[in-house]
C-alpha cells in the first residue's frame, strides 16, 4: 500500500494537504480524530439529534443572512420589508419559509436532543459542562425564537410580544426594569424592534457560536457517551464505528434527508401549518384591539398555559408570580441535574428518571391543553 | 388646652348637626304631593308611574312645570284653584302647551342648550300643523302623538318612541291604519314598504342607525328636513354625489317641467330596493323604458345601451379578476397588492354606477375603462401568481429529486466505506 502511495503521482488534494500540514501540523489532529469512535447499539439514532440541531442552526445562519439583505428594522419599515421579501424578492418567500421552518424544527431537535441525553444519563460525569453548555444553547435558541417572532411587526407578533414581555414584568423587584429594558420603554414600540433585532442578529448569534464551539469541543474531547448497560459489558462485546468517516457520512446523510423535509415543508406550507404558522397578516397597530386568541409560539405554550391556569392568588403571592417562581426553581434544578444526580456510572436513578418523565409529561400535556382549550 | 378641647367639641357638634339637618331640609323641599297621590291612586300604566322614565322627570322637572298647580297642596280641589294651574290641555292646545318651554330660548338654554326652540314654528308649516291649526282637525298628530305623554325620551334613548329604530312603528300607528287614514286619501303601505326597503332593512334588521328613518326624509317637526326645499330633493342629503350628477344631467329640466320627483321617478319612494345595473338599459327591467322608446327622437336609448354594456363589461371583468385572485389566495400565494388593486376595480365600478345619474355615456365610460384596465392588471398578476405556484411545485419536485439522488449516492458511499473498513 505504502509502495503504491509512493509510486503514484501526488494529486492536487495531496499537495494542498501537504502544504497546509507543513504549516499547521495537521497530521497530529488527523491521527487524533481518526481514533475517534461512536458506539453502535439499538439507540444509536439518538446520536444524530445533536447533528440535526447543528445542521438546522447552519440553515438558520445562511437564510438569516439572506433575509438580512432586505430586512429593515423599525416600526415604519419592518412589516413593509418582510412583505417586500415575500412578494417581490426572487425566492424571498422560500428563504423566509425555510428560515421559519428550520427555526421551529431546530427547537424541536434541540428539545429531543436534550431529553435523549437526559434519559440516557449522558449528562453524568464527566459531561457536566457539556450538559450546561447544551442548556445554555437551548435557552439561546428559545430567545432566538422569541426575538425573531416580533421582527415582521405584524399584528399577531405585536400582541404576542406584548403578552410575553408583560410576563417578565411580573418578576418581583426587577420585573418592571426588565420589562422596560426588553421593550425599550413602557410599551412595545419601534424601539422594541430595534432591541429584538440587535439581539436576534448580533448578540444571540455571538453567544450561540461561543457556546456551540465549547459544546462541540467538549464532545470531541470526551467522546460520545456510551449506553448505561455497556458498563457491565466486556470490551469485546462493545460495537463501535469510526467517527471519521462512518459516522460523519451518516450524519451528512441525515442532514440531506432533513434538508429534503425542509424543502417540502417550505414549498407546500410557506406560511406554516396548524399551530406552527407565521402568516404575515396585517401590520401591527398598537391602537387596534388585540385578536381574540393570542398564542405564543408552540414551544412557549406549556409555560403560557400553565401560568394562565393558575388562580389569581396562591398563598400570599400572585398566581402568575408563583408560576414564574416554580418555573425558575424547576429550570435551575433541571440545569443542575448533573451535580444533583450522584448515581454511579452504570446505575439508574429512579428519582431523576421520574423527574424527567414528569417534566416531559407536563410539557406535552400543557401544550396540548393550550391548543385544545380556548 | 382645656379651652381648645371645648372649642373642638363644639365644632364637631356643629358639624354633626349641619350634616344631619341639611338632607332633611332638602327632603322637605323636594316633597311632591302630585306624584305621591297619583302614584297611589293610579295603576302601573298611569302617568305618574310612566313618568319615572320621562326625560323631564329625570332632568329634575316635576308635574307642576307642565300642569301648573302647587306641589305642596294635598287636596286636589285646592290644587285646581291654585294660581297657575293648567291641568290637562286639549289636543289642539298641546303644541302651545309644550312650546311654553320649548320655544323659550332663554329657558331652554338653562336646561338643554343643544335643543332647537323652533319646533312649534316648524310644526305650523307641516301638514300636521296646518291641519290642526287651520282645519281644526283633531286626528292629526301633535307633539304627544309622536313623543308620548309621560314617558317622553330623548331620541337617543332606545325606549323612546322617537328613537330611529322605533320611528317607523310610531308613525305607522296612524299611517298604517287604513280606517284611521281613510278620509285623507293617502296610501297606508308606507311602513310596510319601508320595512322591506334597502333603508328599512339596514335600520331595522342590521341596526344601522345611519340608515334613514321616516323623519330623515320627511323632517321632524316641519314639512321637510332643514335645508331641503322639496321632499323630492331630500335624497340628496345623503346621496349628494348622485344628486349633483342628476342636477347636471339632461333629465333635470324635463323632470322639473313635468313635475317628476328627481329620485323617486326611477327608484320609487318608501319601497326603495338595492339598485341593480339592469335598471339602466333598453330592455326590461330597465326603468328608462318608463319614459323612453327607441324612436322617441332622443339619444336616451343609445346612451342607456352604451352605459348598460359598459357596466356589464366592468362587472364581468371584476368577477373574472376576483375569481382568478381567489384561486391564487386559495393556493397560498402572497396577493396583498392585487387585493388592493381589486378594491380599486370595485371602487371604479361604484363610481361608474354613481356616474350613471349624469345620464352621460362620456362621463361613465372613462371610469369604466379605468376599472377595466386595473382588472386586466389583476388578472395578469393573479395568473402569474398561479403559474408561480405551479413553478414552485415543479421546482420542489426537481429539488427533492436531486436531494434524493444525493441521499442515495451518499448511502452507497457509506456502504462502500463500511465494507472497506470491515475488510
Amino acid at each position: 500500500m505504502e509502495t503504491e502511495t509512493k509510486d503514484r503521482q501526488p494529486t492536487l488534494s495531496d499537495r494542498t494537504y501537504g502544504w497546509v500540514n507543513e504549516r499547521f501540523k495537521l497530521d497530529a489532529l488527523v491521527e487524533y480524530m481518526s481514533g475517534k469512535v461512536v458506539p453502535v447499539h439499538g439507540h444509536s439514532a439518538f446520536y444524530y439529534m445533536g447533528g440535526i440541531s447543528l445542521f438546522l442552526f447552519i440553515v438558520q445562519v445562511i437564510t438569516g443572512i439572506l433575509l438580512l439583505m432586505y430586512y429593515r428594522p423599525g416600526a415604519d419599515s419592518a412589516y413593509e420589508s418582510v412583505r417586500f421579501i415575500v412578494s417581490e424578492v426572487e425566492f424571498g418567500w422560500l428563504i423566509r419559509s425555510i428560515h421559519s421552518w428550520s427555526a421551529n424544527l431546530m427547537i424541536l431537535a434541540v428539545f429531543l436532543h436534550m431529553f435523549t441525553v437526559y434519559f440516557t444519563y449522558a449528562y453524568r460525569k464527566p459531561r457536566e459542562l457539556t450538559w450546561l453548555t447544551g442548556i445554555g444553547l437551548l435557552g439561546l435558541a428559545l430567545l432566538f425564537g422569541f426575538s425573531g417572532y416580533l421582527l415582521p411587526w405584524n399584528e399577531l407578533a405585536f400582541f404576542a410580544t406584548r403578552v410575553g414581555t408583560g410576563m417578565a414584568g411580573a418578576i418581583p423587584v426587577f420585573g418592571k426594569d426588565i420589562l422596560i429594558v426588553m421593550r425599550g420603554g413602557e410599551e412595545v414600540t419601534g424601539a422594541t424592534i430595534g432591541r429584538f433585532f440587535g439581539l436576534h442578529v448580533a448578540i444571540l448569534p455571538g453567544l450561540f457560536t461561543v457556546l456551540l464551539a465549547a459544546h462541540l469541543i467538549f464532545i470531541q474531547r470526551q467522546g460520545i457517551s456510551e449506553p448505561l448497560d455497556w458498563h457491565a459489558l466486556p470490551e469485546s462485546d462493545k460495537k463501535h464505528q469510526k467517527f471519521f468517516p462512518s459516522f460523519l457520512l451518516r450524519d451528512l446523510l441525515v442532514w440531506l434527508i432533513v434538508l429534503n423535509v425542509i424543502a417540502v415543508l417550505a414549498v407546500l406550507f410557506p406560511d406554516g401549518i396548524g399551530v406552527v404558522h407565521w402568516p404575515l397578516g396585517v401590520k401591527a397597530d398598537p391602537f387596534a384591539p388585540p385578536p381574540a386568541v393570542i398564542r405564543p409560539e408552540w414551544y412557549f405554550m406549556f409555560a403560557f398555559q400553565a401560568l394562565k391556569m393558575l388562580p389569581a392568588h396562591i398563598l400570599f403571592i400572585e398566581g402568575e408570580l408563583f408560576g414564574i417562581l416554580v418555573f425558575t426553581v424547576g429550570g435551575v434544578v433541571w440545569t443542575l441535574v448533573p451535580f444533583l444526580d450522584r448515581g454511579r456510572a452504570g446505575d439508574r436513578s429512579r428519582y431523576f428518571m421520574a423527574f424527567g418523565w414528569l417534566v416531559l409529561a407536563f410539557i406535552i400535556v400543557m401544550t396540548v391543553v393550550g391548543y385544545v382549550v380556548e | 388646652m382645656w379651652l381648645n378641647e371645648v372649642k373642638g367639641a363644639f365644632m364637631r357638634s356643629a358639624l354633626a348637626v349641619l350634616v344631619l339637618t341639611v338632607p332633611a331640609g332638602t327632603a322637605l323641599a323636594q316633597a311632591d304631593n302630585c306624584r305621591d297621590c297619583h302614584m297611589a291612586i293610579e295603576d302601573e300604566d298611569g302617568p305618574a308611574h310612566k313618568s319615572v322614565r320621562d326625560i323631564h322627570i329625570q332632568k329634575g322637572l316635576g308635574c307642576v312645570e307642565c300642569h301648573g298647580g302647587d306641589v305642596s297642596l294635598e287636596d286636589m280641589d285646592e290644587v285646581r284653584a291654585a294660581a297657575g294651574y293648567r291641568g290637562v290641555p286639549t289636543h289642539r292646545q298641546v303644541p302651545q302647551f309644550c312650546a311654553r318651554c320649548h320655544s323659550d330660548a332663554a329657558y331652554m338654554r338653562g336646561h338643554n342648550p343643544a335643543l332647537p326652540t323652533d319646533q312649534l314654528d316648524k310644526y305650523r308649516t307641516s301638514v300636521h300643523g296646518i291641519r290642526l291649526f287651520e282645519h281644526r282637525d283633531a286626528k292629526v298628530a301633535n307633539c304627544i302623538s309622536c313623543h308620548s305623554v309621560h314617558e317622553i325620551g330623548d331620541a337617543k334613548m332606545p325606549h323612546s318612541s322617537t328613537h330611529p329604530a322605533n320611528l317607523a312603528q310610531m308613525c305607522g300607528k296612524c299611517h298604517s291604519d287604513a280606517d284611521y287614514m281613510a278620509e285623507y286619501g293617502i296610501p297606508t303601505t308606507q311602513v310596510e314598504d319601508y320595512t322591506g326597503s334597502v333603508h328599512g332593512i339596514a335600520l331595522l334588521e342590521r341596526g344601522d342607525l345611519g340608515a334613514p328613518a321616516c323623519n330623515d326624509c320627511h323632517g321632524n317637526h316641519g314639512a321637510a328636513p332643514p335645508g331641503v326645499s322639496s321632499l323630492s330633493a331630500v335624497c340628496g342629503n345623503c346621496h349628494a354625489v348622485e344628486s349633483d350628477y342628476f342636477d347636471g344631467s339632461p333629465h333635470k329640466a324635463p323632470f322639473e317641467e313635468l313635475g317628476f320627483p328627481m329620485c323617486e321617478t326611477c327608484h320609487s319612494n318608501h319601497a326603495i330596493v338595492r339598485p341593480l345595473d339592469e335598471m339602466v338599459g333598453t330592455s326590461e327591467p330597465a326603468v328608462c323604458l318608463q319614459c323612453h322608446t327607441a324612436d322617441d327622437g332622443t339619444v336616451a336609448f343609445a346612451t342607456a345601451d352604451t352605459i348598460s354594456r359598459a357596466l356589464g363589461q366592468l362587472v364581468a371583468a371584476h368577477g373574472g379578476a376576483d375569481s382568478l385572485l381567489s384561486e391564487a389566495i386559495e393556493k397560498g400565494m402572497m396577493t396583498t397588492d392585487e387585493e388592493f388593486r381589486l378594491k380599486e376595480v370595485r371602487q371604479a365600478l361604484i363610481q361608474a354606477r354613481t356616474l350613471v345619474h349624469s345620464f352621460d355615456a362620456d362621463s361613465v365610460l372613462p371610469r369604466v375603462e379605468l376599472g377595466l384596465e386595473k382588472a386586466d392588471i389583476v388578472k395578469t398578476n393573479a395568473a402569474a401568481l398561479i403559474d408561480e405556484y405551479y413553478f414552485r411545485r415543479k421546482g420542489l419536485g426537481f429539488a427533492t429529486l436531486f436531494i434524493t439522488v444525493l441521499v442515495i449516492a451518499l448511502y452507497i458511499k457509506v456502504r462502500r466505506v463500511d465494507r472497506r473498513l470491515r475488510s
